[in-house]
């Protein structure tokens, strides 16, 4: 079968073509640009050649970030997959419950990024926050900044927090998604719970999953506003992940060759890692 | 294997049932026998899903009883009731291998590894699937896939009773009749009760000994595929079988051996016994209508309004009076007349229908 | 206003979909294109429709070179397998639909509405929207909608394949009527063999991207040229064997002989493929040359007033499945052996490139 092909529907796609080439084609190649020419802020640029992507390669101030925001995504994914799925396997099915929950689901998603971190920041607070004042009351000795683990423990809350509901929507519309019989058959075939979980409600998930886990990994790599709130980074480095690292580099210091050479670097490492994920997920996946 | 008895059942989706109507499963008996083949036949609606689910135990029926070898099973959850089911679409575990697949009920029971693998053998063999037995279920043809759901069903011995919902609705039209030969032959080989949801009657008499022709929630007739020919117990049966369906006609009762449709008396094969006056019918196929020789006398004057070849038979629609249609079957090469036509019954294939009830039957479920 | 195709082709990435095709419809009565799925039915039709456009060749209404004129801008309707309506309208506003965008008054799209709501059996259904009604009502609906603009071309995609076979009885007797005082061409693609002779009309006989066959609808049923038409128009399939004919008699290769019926006589000895379709073998003799065939029973099928068997017929490598089919019920077991009868003189001979030799 073909489809009758129409040149007037170019004309219609143009706009975005546009829009597409101004606010990503056009940016990527800026940075592209300044990766390789060394700049004195008196706009004359020199050619540089990869000094930058060596000098960001070398550099243990970028091995640090980075390990902290593997470590971060990590944790993440390995909290935010398996519980999100969890919680969409308690969830009804069906009746006047389903809309309530949904709804419950999505609050956390509707709020705006910085105050998602504004909100932790005062929740977290060891004097006043409810949440800093109970584990204080528990004898917990927490002050998120002061100590480097208590900042990572509450960013960590902060993003699980903010963002399992997405996994758990997504685990939800592959789990209605299965039709009754397959439970019917698993039941006369006699699986046990995780028999049904794991050759049923699993298989059946694995796409919206891998989508889950796609997100979820290139969100949290990219993520910036909410820790800036929190911790703004520290105390010390401890919570200077990769974003932050690369804002103070480009305006903090105003270096712009090294922050354009560590975006493209970054930028490499999320599209090689998104594509190792989904090749891994999607193996198997013949027909 | 088991007998299965549904005694007194009725069943409404209605939390206070109180009309007719508000029963999706009108009162019903029936008794079937170990080992047989079984099919639940009506259009969509009729309530045979409900049925199939209160046997299977999805569904617990509002009254009676549901009883496997006598024993009462109507509380029992499905998986403590030993059935095996087959479903419209293909349910296969797709991560499994075939063998997997087969081998899954047995593993969840804890049956030991040799004996799962020689029953697994034993049923693939049965089934044909032996070459495709370590191959990712997931890339069978749709009726490898049937096969394997009814493959799942056959390795387990505890099994009271296999059944099957529509189950060949996602094969190609030319591989039907292969899977349908394969049915039978394995219902001869396992002599397992078997029981056949469908909404085809080509699908249902082809499979079953015994078929329960159900219509709004109603048992109409349980019978074997010649008595549902022959001697349809409902006109709605002598619609719903058959292509084209059975004629019916009103009619006036004359003497008991004869009625009078359209002023004309026809011979009819049940006696009327002179029941208080009802909606009265007469049924009779288009089969069993032919038109008068020139020199035969009597018969129904008809017009023929329109001939249609369906290649080894003519269907003529005539009409009497000018109000009554009448459809008869002609053979190919049998003349169908210009003038003066004439219908004539035969008289063993005609029969009085009272409120819809063929006379001298009682209405209900048993045969 | 006929329609005409003329040396059509379709191409796509290098595989032939339709070749070299010729047809000429006429307004009046149903023209049917039957053939299994694949065989190039949707192509032609959509080709004709001005949906897609032919590698090579034209299409002309009345007429008028039309080839690649874009469906919009031409008088055609279209009835998909699938039963398509807007779901979000009701039944009276997608029937009401094609008038709409015709700009129609009003008062006649109510009237014409109506009309036709009331000849597809809609009318008490008109408030409801498309997921309130049963399978039937759908596609009466989405062909109501079809129907009700006037539309000079009504292509109709095998309308009945997803109904229920007691509707699909009903609209097949309905459909003819339909159109009986309506001038346009009416083409209707069906895999099914019964719903073209009942249809009535042309019958154009497609296999694999080619037209085997056209003419009145019980001439090409009964008079098939070739080997592929007679098949394409036999379901249950029809069941071949090869045949040596010597003076009066004839051969299977299995050493069944009989006597050449009268009509069969005129033919010069040689090899035939004889051809004889499943009504012609029966259970019971019948006919003036009953032959009989003894066979292993494979399926007994049975339609309601309908038995097929299929049986296998021969020893060893030359095994074959045979299909007979007769009017009632008979059951014969599966696996029982048993002896059917096939009357030799309805059979048709074919020469070895499939070619029907009339004697």
């Amino acid at each position: 079968m073909t489809k009758t092909v129409n040149q007037k529907a170019w004309l219609f796609v143009l706009p975005v073509l546009i829009l597409v080439a101004f606010n990503a084609f056009i940016p990527l190649m800026t940075v592209v640009n300044y990766s390789v020419q060394e700049t004195f802020g008196d706009n004359t640029f020199f050619w540089a050649g990869l000094m930058w992507f060596e000098d960001v390669l070398h550099s243990p101030r970028f091995h640090d970030a980075l390990l902290r925001q593997l470590t971060f995504t990590f944790t993440i994914l390995a909290i935010e997959i398996p519980l999100g799925v969890a919680i969409a396997l308690t969830m009804p099915r069906r009746g006047v419950w389903v809309p309530v929950c949904l709804v419950t689901m999505a609050l956390p998603l509707l709020i705006p990024w910085n105050v998602v971190g504004a909100i932790w920041n005062i929740f977290a607070l060891p004097d006043i926050g409810l949440l800093g004042q109970v584990l204080n009351g528990l004898g917990f000795d927490y002050n998120f900044t002061r100590q480097p683990g208590a900042a990572w423990f509450t960013l960590i809350a902060m993003d699980v927090w903010h963002w399992t509901s997405l996994v758990v929507l997504l685990a939800y519309a592959g789990l209605v998604s299965i039709p009754d019989a397959f439970y019917q058959a698993a039941k006369i075939d006699g699986a046990s719970g995780w028999a049904i979980f794991r050759y049923i409600q699993l298989p059946k998930m694995k796409r919206v999953l891998t989508i889950a886990v796609l997100l979820r990994f290139m969100d949290s790599f990219n993520i910036y506003t909410e820790p800036f709130v929190l911790t703004g980074g520290g105390p010390g480095n401890s919570t200077t992940l990769l974003s932050i690292d690369l804002v103070k580099v480009a305006l903090g210091q105003f270096d712009l060759g090294p922050a354009a050479a560590m975006s493209l670097i970054y930028f490499l490492i999320v599209l090689l890692l998104s594509w190792v994920f989904y090749t891994l997920m999607m193996r198997n996946e013949d027909s | 294997m088991a007998t299965i008895t549904l005694s007194a059942l009725r069943h409404s989706y209605e939390p206070d049932p109180s009309r007719d109507e508000d029963w999706a499963l009108k009162r019903l008996d029936v008794a079937w026998q170990d080992g047989g083949a079984y099919a639940l036949l009506g259009p969509s609606g009729c309530g045979k899903t409900t049925l199939l689910n209160i046997i299977s135990g999805l569904v617990r029926p509002t009254e009676g009883r549901v009883l496997f070898d006598g024993r009462d099973v109507t509380d029992r959850p499905p998986d403590q009731r030993h059935i095996a089911q087959v479903f419209q679409f293909p349910v296969i575990y797709d991560t499994m291998t075939v063998r997997q697949n087969l081998a899954f009920p047995l593993r969840n029971r804890g049956v030991d590894a040799a004996t799962i693998r020689d029953r697994v053998e034993e049923i693939a063999a049965m089934l044909e699937l032996t070459d495709r037995l370590d191959r990712r279920a997931k890339g069978l043809t749709a009726d490898g896939k049937q096969k394997i759901s009814l493959g799942r069903g056959l390795v387990r011995d505890d099994v009271n009773v296999i059944m099957f919902d529509e189950p060949l609705t996602v094969i190609d039209p030319h591989l039907k009749w292969q899977l349908r030969s394969k049915l039978k032959e394995l219902h001869q080989r396992v002599g397992r009760t078997m029981i056949y949801v469908t909404h085809d009657q080509t699908e249902a008499l082809t499979f079953a000994d015994q078929v329960v022709v159900m219509n709004m929630g109603q048992v109409v007739q349980v019978g074997t595929p010649v008595d549902l020919f022959e001697r349809p117990r409902h006109t709605f049966v002598g619609h719903f079988i058959g292509s084209p369906g059975m004629n019916v006609l009103p009619c006036e009762g004359l003497d008991g051996r004869h009625a009078l449709v359209g002023g004309h008396a026809v011979a009819v094969a049940n006696p009327d016994p002179g029941a208080p006056a009802r909606h009265m019918e007469v049924g009779v196929r288009p089969e069993f209508v032919a038109f008068a020789e020139p020199g035969e006398a009597g018969g129904l004057p008809v017009a023929v309004t329109r001939v249609r070849d369906a290649g080894r038979y003519r269907i003529a629609d005539t009409r009497l009076n000018g109000t009554v249609p009448i459809t008869v079957l002609v053979d190919e090469d049998t003349p169908i007349p210009a003038e003066d036509a004439r219908l004539v019954f035969h008289p063993d294939h005609t029969r009085l229908y009272a409120d819809g009830w063929m006379v001298g039957a009682q209405p209900g479920g048993a045969a | 206003m006929s329609l005409e195709v003329r040396g059509v082709t379709k191409r796509v990435d290098g595989e032939t979909h339709i070749h070299p095709t010729d047809l000429t419809l006429e307004p009046g009565a149903f023209n049917v294109l039957l053939g299994t799925t694949g065989a190039g039915k949707t192509t032609l039709m959509q080709i004709m429709a001005g949906l897609e456009r032919p590698t090579a060749g034209t299409v002309w209404f009345g007429g008028t070179d039309v080839t690649g004129v874009a469906v919009q801008t031409r008088n055609v309707s279209l009835v998909h397998q699938q039963f398509i309506n807007y779901p979000n309208l009701t039944v009276f506003e997608n029937i009401a639909s094609p008038l709409r965008v015709a700009r129609r008054p009003k008062a006649e799209i109510r009237d014409r509405v109506e009309r036709m709501a009331a000849l597809m059996k809609l009318t008490p259904m008109l408030g409801r929207r498309p997921a309130a009604l049963s399978g039937g009502q759908q596609q009466r609906c989405a062909m109501a909608r079809a129907l009700v603009k006037d539309a000079s071309l009504v292509l109709l995609d095998e309308p009945l394949a997803n109904l229920d076979f007691k509707l699909r009885e009903e609209l097949r007797d309905e459909l003819p009527r339909l159109f009986a005082d309506r001038d346009c061409v009416v083409v209707y693609a069906t895999t099914e063999p019964t719903e073209a002779l009942l249809l009535g009309g042309t019958t154009a006989t497609l296999f694999e991207g080619r037209v085997a066959q056209v003419g009145p609808t019980g001439t090409v049923y009964r008079q098939p040229d070739t080997l592929t038409s007679a098949q394409v128009f036999s379901e249950p399939p029809m069941n071949t064997a090869a045949v040596t004919k010597r003076g009066e008699t004839f051969e299977m290769s299995d050493g069944t002989t009989w006597t050449a019926p009268e009509a069969a006589r005129g033919l010069p000895d040689g090899a035939y493929v004889f051809g004889i379709r499943p009504h012609h073998v029966t259970p019971h003799p019948t006919g003036a040359h009953p032959v009989a065939l003894d066979g292993l029973v494979l399926l007994t099928e049975l339609s309601g007033s309908d038995t097929v068997v299929h049986f296998r017929h021969g020893e060893g490598e030359a095994a074959e499945t045979w299909v007979s089919q007769a009017h009632g019920i008979h059951a014969l077991r599966v696996g029982q052996v048993a002896r059917l009868h096939m009357d030799v003189a309805q059979g048709l001979f074919f020469d070895r490139a499939g070619a029907r030799i009339a004697a």
